[in-house]
């Protein structure tokens, strides 16, 4: 392990990178999860027709051609740029990229969550006068997000994990496994010690993540 | 007397596809009236207390609350809604909120009312269903009656002009029954608009100006309590008074 160690530094800043990675795309994709909910729950066929479309596209592609979409299609092939240096340049691509493929799976488990509602709850809040939007925000959607926040730390799990695609798919964001290969690649650390380490590493991160969430889940359970 | 009609149902039809749930049904109900709805299960008249709040649509006819038609949807059905509480079955207690947030939320939110004066409201309205002590507990922690008197609380925190009971004791165990009849009788008393679909013939007798018996769709008889009792005009009430009466 030694080896690993001497290149802690590179062990640490591919990390924090990953950890931005998760942190913005977390936060991106429960905003877009959230609003794609809201609208394939909404009266307005439109929006039901146009949030289904999107989630049944973006979840059942594959993340690495989500990603390279973003890098090759339109960050190298259309010039968009999101930012002057290129490693916040394509670290920005890779967080839409994320978003926008984990929105659909925080939408997917949301929706789980709001059928289990039990109908009354809405029909009570309709007659005191309550609109579609205050009845979303003020009662469908707080409860659906208890009954559902173990399932959303899976999501933000597999979001963490996901984050290895985006030094690979034409981003070269220097996350973690990024730095690993590199690692490798420049033959300055030993195979099996370094594949050992990056893996505690997630660990570290991925494992309280999921015991955080269940704690939660306990504490915010609404009982009926 | 001349009365005003609160609530005015004309040639209401509705079907759940191929049943008919509700037949040419004429009701009109005039403020400060008590109308208690009973029948056999499955005779419409949760269908019919469901329609004059549009929880339920309708195929034909009209409805009139306050002199207007029920808007169709949106915003003004929201405000039509704030005007016509309603008490359910099942309480629906919006479960992830305290008993004195569920009845603060109303007022706050469609009424604009500042927070303060409507938890002060809320208190004296927690205080009239004999139930202030609980005003900070969840939902779940209560028993059926309180929850069903937290209900009526948070429909009257409203200010509504009529007030809709859909079976509102049909889910409580039997000792919880009274302490929710109190209040509604208290209420009906208090001049309350009241459409009420129940199976508590006692409260019926007690505190209802008139009894509309239906069955199989369509009303069937409409009568002062002490009449529909004591001297039903169909065979068909007479059959059902039988079968509930003899017990």
């Amino acid at each position: 392990m030694e080896a690993f160690f001497t290149n802690i530094d590179k062990v640490i800043d591919g990390f924090s990178w990953t950890v931005r990675l998760a942190l913005f795309s977390a936060l991106f994709s429960f905003i877009l999860g959230v609003i794609l909910t809201a609208m394939r729950v909404s009266p307005i066929g439109l929006l039901r027709g146009v949030s289904t479309v999107y989630v049944e596209t973006v979840r059942n592609s594959p993340l690495t051609l989500v990603l390279l979409f973003c890098g090759l299609g339109l960050n190298s092939a259309l010039g968009l740029s999101l930012a002057d240096s290129v490693a916040w340049d394509v670290f920005w691509w890779a967080v839409i990229g994320l978003s926008a493929y984990t929105a659909c799976f925080v939408s997917e488990t949301l929706r789980s969550g709001i059928n289990t509602i039990p109908v009354g709850q809405a029909e009570a809040a309709r007659s005191l006068g309550l609109t579609f939007t205050q009845i979303l925000r003020l009662i469908i959607i707080p409860q659906a997000l208890r009954t559902v926040i173990g399932p959303l730390g899976s999501v933000l799990i597999a979001l963490i994990k996901n984050t290895t695609v985006a030094s690979v798919a034409g981003l070269g964001v220097q996350e973690a496994s990024r730095q690993m290969k590199l690692m490798f690649d420049q033959g300055i650390a030993p195979v099996l010690p370094t594949f050992v380490g990056f893996a505690i590493g997630f660990l570290v991160l991925t494992l309280p993540v999921g015991y955080f969430f269940s704690w939660l889940s306990k504490r915010m359970a609404v009982v009926r | 007397m001349t009365a005003t009609p609160l609530v005015v149902l004309e040639n209401v039809n509705k079907h759940f596809g191929e049943l008919h749930v509700l037949r040419d049904i004429n009701l009109s109900v005039n403020a400060g009236e008590v109308v208690v709805i009973i029948g056999p299960s499955g005779s419409g008249k949760s269908t019919l207390c469901r329609t004059i709040n549009r929880l339920e649509t309708i195929d034909s006819g009209r409805i009139l609350v306050n002199g207007q038609p029920l808007p169709a949807e949106g915003r003004a059905l929201a405000r039509l809604r704030s005007d016509v509480g309603m008490v359910f079955q099942s309480f629906n207690l919006f479960s992830h909120m305290t008993v004195l947030e569920n009845i603060t939320l109303g007022p706050t939110k469609v009424l604009k009312i500042p927070r303060a004066q409507a938890t002060l409201r809320g208190l004296e309205l927690l205080e009239r269903v004999r139930i202030a002590d609980q005003a900070h507990k969840y939902p779940a922690q209560l028993s059926g009656g309180q929850q069903q008197r937290v209900a009526i609380a948070r429909a009257l925190a409203m200010n509504p002009k009529v007030l809709l009971f859909d079976e509102p004791t049909s889910a409580l165990d039997p000792e919880m029954v009274q302490e929710v009849l109190d209040v509604m009788t208290d209420l009906a008393r208090e001049g309350m608009t009241m459409i009420v679909v129940t199976h508590e013939m006692g409260f019926a007798r007690r505190a209802a100006d008139r009894v509309v018996f239906m069955a199989d769709g369509q009303i069937v008889e409409e009568n002062t309590p002490n009449e529909f009792f004591t001297n039903p005009r169909t065979d068909r009430a007479r059959d059902f008074l039988s079968k509930i009466l003899t017990h």
